[in-house]
């Protein structure tokens, strides 16, 4: 029976939840302290050092910072869509966390804890779904400020957003095409038996990786937030928290994608050049290990995003439309293409 | 206890309420929202009946493809309360009187149709996975498949040269 649910299911999924959104929201927080401090070190400054030691305590300061900043809605914008703006934002990015698979499964004889919250069959493609649906809270806080910088930002960032999503699906398709599934259990699994996507793939993960540094409205992608063309961006009329929502968002966007391109290309929770399942580890250590490497995929993940960000300059518009539509997209139809071909042959 | 007529009946009450209000909405933005709202909830019958590629595809590409465009062509025109145009009140008229013929037709054909022996099966059924779905499409329907992939590609084509066209005019003027 549909629904059918039993208590202790619920809890558990309640706290698996509850850990994974506090989870993206400390990583979010340190990452904005990283990317001061990466950037620091790239520019042979200090960063941040005032607040606590290394200054460890600075995004505390920030983000208690924003809390009591002044609120300002300004009188011509649209109330309620102001307010929804970044309140999708922030939905939309905590939302896909929840078929990424975090870790390897808790069996204790009967007892079996996946560490995911929903192993849904279509898996990847929810993720698809919900991050083509967080460009409306772009589209709406930008439009609802009611300014043209807003307006032409915003129109911008889901343009982008729309483009590079098509690139992004088709290097998607050729791992689909290897592993036969779109569950992201199975595309782990998958890796764990016949070795990493990225000894396959290498053209389709960068393809992957180019899209998801555009997807997050990074640079050299950062079009929507050009500060010598467009102010301060789609959030430019935002203060207070409601601002904190939309930069917190993009640093957690950037977070799960991390982790998307971990699972999807990287082995996920898998370690490499070792079978860790005949090492006889507790199946708490063991679950915990596994969660470690993804973690430690992760951040280095986070740590490229934020080394390209203060190495290579912003993209023009024009550069950027037509790397997406003349560039990548035959790119990847080509490398879907030859991983069809080769998986037919190879399977005869 | 069995919750799905709930959510059964929570959704289709959220899809017609999302409806009425886009229809009824005076801000183009607020309905274009509105019919985003919709397109959810039909979504969430789709899952009611476990086809969830066709939930998840519905919100790609309506919810997160189409409506885009629509919200981009809405925004960049501006249009609001007091920029709308006065329609004719015939054409308004007119406009009432289709739309009652089409339920009427709808309603017409629902009435003789065999509603006991075509019950949709609730949360089970693996028809609409995506596995059993792509066999069906390229076995048994393949050509209509075929068929309406060339009809898109034709869609896409005319978009480009009419596109294409327009640019040239302007520039040689």
């Amino acid at each position: 029976m549909l629904l059918a649910l039993d208590i202790w299911f619920i809890l558990e999924k309640v706290a698996l939840i509850a850990t994974i959104i506090g989870l993206s929201f400390f990583i979010a927080m340190y990452t904005t302290y990283a990317e001061r401090k990466v950037a620091a070190w790239l520019q042979d400054r200090r960063g941040p050092n005032r607040a606590g030691p290394f200054g460890l305590f600075q995004p505390l300061a920030d983000g208690g910072k924003l809390f009591f900043k002044e609120e300002i809605i300004p009188l011509t914008s649209n109330r309620f869509l102001f307010i929804l703006g970044p309140a999708l934002a922030m939905i939309t990015a905590l939302l896909t966390s929840s078929v990424i698979p975090w870790g390897a499964s808790y069996v204790d004889g009967s007892i079996n804890i996946p560490l995911q919250v929903a192993d849904v069959d279509m898996g990847i493609l929810i993720v698809f779904g919900i991050v083509s649906v967080g460009v409306y809270g772009i589209m709406i806080g930008g439009w609802s400020s009611n300014n043209k910088f807003s307006l032409l930002a915003a129109i911008r960032g889901a343009s982008q957003m729309v483009s590079y999503e098509l690139p992004m699906g088709l290097a998607l398709i050729a791992v689909l095409l290897m592993t036969g599934s779109l569950k992201m259990s199975v595309i782990v699994s998958h890796q764990i038996e016949h070795g990493w996507h990225i000894l396959y793939q290498p053209l389709g993960f960068i393809i992957f990786f180019v899209c998801a540094l555009a997807e997050c409205n990074r640079t050299p992608f950062d079009l929507p937030e050009a500060e010598n063309e467009l102010n301060f961006g789609y959030h430019q009329e935002y203060s207070s928290m409601k601002l904190g929502f939309y930069l917190f968002a993009e640093y957690i966007n950037m977070f799960i994608s991390s982790a998307v391109m971990a699972t999807l290309y990287f082995g996920g929770y898998d370690i490499p050049f070792v079978n860790e399942s005949t090492w006889g580890l507790s199946p708490l250590m063991f679950s915990l290990m596994s969660f470690a490497v993804l973690m430690a995929k992760v951040l280095f993940f986070l740590f490229v995003f934020i080394w390209i960000r203060w190495t290579i300059p912003r993209f023009r518009y024009d550069q950027l439309m037509n790397l997406g539509w003349k560039k990548l997209i035959p790119l990847s139809l080509v490398n879907m293409l030859l991983t069809a071909a080769l998986t037919l042959w190879l399977n005869k | 206890m069995n919750v799905t007529p709930y959510i059964f009946w929570f959704l289709s009450v959220l899809a017609l309420f999302s409806a009425l209000m886009m229809v009824t909405s005076r801000n183009p933005v607020y309905s274009v929202l509105w019919l985003i709202g919709t397109f959810f909830a039909i979504s969430g019958h789709y899952i009611l009946l476990n086809a969830q590629f066709l939930a998840v595809v519905n919100i790609i590409v309506y919810a997160g493809a189409i409506m885009v465009l629509f919200l981009f062509v809405i925004m960049l025109m501006n249009l609001n309360r007091e920029t709308e145009p006065q329609k004719n009140r015939w054409l308004k008229f007119i406009g009432a009187l289709a739309g009652g013929c089409l339920l009427l037709v709808l309603v017409a054909a629902l009435k003789d149709a065999e509603l006991k022996s075509q019950q949709a099966m609730v949360g089970g059924g693996s028809i609409g996975l995506i596995k059993v779905l792509g066999k069906e499409l390229f076995t048994r329907y393949v050509v209509p498949f075929e068929i309406s992939s060339l009809l898109f590609l034709s869609a896409m084509i005319g978009a480009a040269v009419i596109g294409k066209k327009e640019n040239s005019q302007t520039l040689n003027s």
